[in-house]
């Protein structure tokens, strides 16, 4: 049997090194493609997806250099040139997006992810398995929950006439508390959803993390006689900080990505508190829904600039990681 | 957790003491987690009369069941709703699974010459996108997928991660099997189908799931290309509730509801009840392959 095997394997070396050897790249495509035609089938499914649902879209950003015309198409539109992200840039809005977008990202990022290390930490250090098991599922489980019924919960816990907290301030004899018209409290309601939905996430990554970690080096500190204080101090935490300064760089690669599920249903058109929880997702919705005040072309503009400086950082990001330790370099 | 099995032969006092802190502060930290369930359930059973005078409460004064007795005699847009939340999420499901499980496939085959160029094609979806207007003109212009259950399914459909994950999970399958079942005479498909599927099931249920959870989710799409109501899913349905006044059009339209007697507070949580309530359900019997699935996902694709 194995001696067949190696035969088999052989010929096919053999093979792919005579249909190499011909130097045509066509050739070898067309011959790739006889001999493994059901592969190129099977892949098939999944390539013309992409091909219609992502990279169609693509050439499409040629929107943001026309003055659209809903009649004549993208690509009859009177070119403009870069017309519309001069506008945006002049109106003043580009940056007050831009800068929540960033700011509320890499609140995200840091507070986060120290939140999730500090739980997992705990979590890998209690000695019930039953305890951890259980709290690490009921942990995770808003993560699966959909952002429109966060919306509902913000509903049940904010709303001015019967919101749980109004409940609560009325019964203590205050006025209750008009959270729908007052922009400063949303930036602490959407982090702390935010962090609430995704701690489970960040916690399993980082308790995959210490599982992999040497036991010796744990029962070598013990027999020096290190409190548990010391150990996660001194072992855990050094340990999981390559895991930390990954995922930290990988978050900054997508600051420029707001999150519009968590940002809409909390918000929703509430314009009395954009000043501090407009995003550019949300920005760019209201422009194609006709209830902002950017027409389709500016608003394709806003999102090619996320598009663009999105992928830079990424770029960069990446390049930083191959350079500091490339195991881990995405590409 | 492994210094623990073996440190528990003398554990000094400051650890067990730090050992109980933070049982303390994660059973706090559990039950944070699960205050908003627990609130909305609660909330869902009051009377409307309470929530009007005092507002909603963790534990109400008096019990009612009129929010569900509302919305289960006007039940026509409820279940219009879930019959459409749950057949994008089987078609969606089952397709994507289909697709994914068979390009990871492909992707893993080591004899497959163009894999590594495969893999950027899928890989660059994650790095640059069109962005949401070109997008919609494509579905809208193009494609007219204005007010058809597809708009719901088709974004959904594949992501590069899940196929990656399927990829990672088949690389720890032997290929010994795969060059086995070839000398056996099998086709690339049959070795798929026959031999591969049936021992990648945990991927299959990792991702299978997470494909299934998004569709669920699903309402974005829906508000931007549904205004149809027979074609409302579910949690779109639970989001106009939620920010609506006039909740009496979404219950029945044409049907005279005694308005003065709606329990317009109750109900809007008793649908959040609704439309969370089958992933409460179904997620002690799955957490395990959400775990299992992060897990692998965490590895670089």
């Amino acid at each position: 049997m194995k001696t067949q095997t190696a035969a088999a394997n052989d010929q096919g070396v053999y093979l792919n090194r005579q249909a190499g050897r011909s130097g045509n790249p066509f050739k070898n495509l067309a011959y790739e493609i006889r001999q493994h035609w059901i592969l190129f089938l099977m892949i098939l499914p999944a390539t013309i997806y992409l091909i219609i649902f992502m990279y169609l879209p693509m050439p499409g950003v040629y929107i943001a250099f026309v003055n659209y015309n809903v009649r004549k198409g993208i690509f009859a539109s009177p070119f403009v040139g870069l017309q519309n992200f001069a506008f945006l840039v002049k109106n003043g809005q580009l940056w007050m997006i831009t800068r929540n977008t960033i700011l509320y990202n890499l609140v995200f990022l840091l507070l986060g992810n120290v939140l999730q290390i500090i739980v997992a930490v705990m979590l890998a250090e209690i000695g019930s398995r039953f305890f951890r098991k259980l709290s690490q599922s009921l942990i995770l489980l808003p993560y699966f929950i959909s952002f429109v019924i966060v919306g509902a919960f913000a509903y049940n816990f904010f709303n001015y006439s019967s919101g749980f907290v109004n409940t609560i301030l009325k019964s203590l004899g205050q006025e209750p508390f008009s959270f729908y018209t007052s922009p400063g409290v949303w930036k602490y309601i959407i982090v702390a959803f935010n962090i609430w939905h995704g701690l489970g996430y960040g916690v399993i990554v980082y308790l995959a993390a210490i599982t992999g970690i040497d036991t010796q080096i744990y029962e070598a500190a013990m027999i020096d006689g290190a409190t548990r204080g010391q150990r996660i101090r001194l072992i855990t935490m050094p340990l999981l900080k390559p895991t930390f300064i990954l995922l930290i760089m990988f978050g900054l690669g997508g600051v420029l990505r707001g999150s519009f599920d968590l940002f809409y249903n909390l918000i929703g058109n509430n314009s009395v508190l954009y000043p501090q929880t407009d995003i550019i997702d949300t920005f760019v919705f209201r422009s194609l829904t006709g209830s902002g005040q950017f027409n389709f072309s500016q608003s394709a503009a806003v999102g090619l600039y996320q598009s663009v400086f999105g992928l830079i950082l990424v770029l960069t990001v990446n390049a930083i990681v191959r350079r500091l330790d490339p195991e881990n370099a995405l590409f | 957790m492994k210094s623990n099995q073996t440190g528990k032969r003398h554990q000094s006092g400051s650890d067990i003491a730090m050992e109980s802190s933070f049982y303390v502060v994660l059973t706090l930290l559990t039950l944070i987690c699960l205050f908003p369930f627990v609130l909305m359930i609660t909330s869902s059973f009051m009377n409307e009369n309470e929530i009007a005078r005092d507002g909603f409460k963790l534990i109400p004064q008096t019990w009612s069941t009129a929010a569900y007795q509302t919305l289960f005699a006007n039940p026509r847009k409820l279940i219009s709703s879930y019959r459409v939340t749950i057949l994008i999420t089987a078609i969606g499901t089952v397709l994507g699974l289909l697709i994914m499980s068979m390009a990871g496939y492909v992707l893993n085959r080591k004899d497959f010459k163009y894999r590594n160029g495969f893999s950027f094609f899928i890989y660059f979806t994650t790095l640059f996108s069109g962005g949401l207007v070109p997008t919609y003109i494509l579905y809208v212009r193009y494609l007219g997928l204005k007010d058809s259950l597809w708009a719901m399914i088709f974004p959904g459909l594949a992501s590069a991660w899940s196929i990656f994950l399927m990829r990672n999970f088949l690389k720890s399958i032997p290929d010994s099997l795969y060059e086995s079942a070839t000398i056996d005479g099998a086709g690339d498909f049959r070795i798929y189908w026959q031999i591969f599927m049936p021992l990648s099931v945990p991927a299959l249920a990792t991702v299978g799931l997470f494909t299934a959870i998004a569709f669920w989710n699903e309402w974005y799409n829906a508000m931007l290309y549904i205004s149809k109501d027979t074609l409302v899913p579910l949690q779109y349905y639970l989001q106009k509730m939620i920010n609506q006044t006039n909740i009496q059009q979404l219950l029945a339209q044409g049907v005279a509801i005694d308005t003065t007697k709606l329990p317009t507070q109750s109900i809007k949580m008793a649908v959040a009840v609704m439309a969370t309530g089958p992933v409460i359900l179904f997620y002690p019997f799955v957490q395990r392959y959400f775990v299992s699935g992060l897990t692998i996902g965490a590895v670089k694709g």
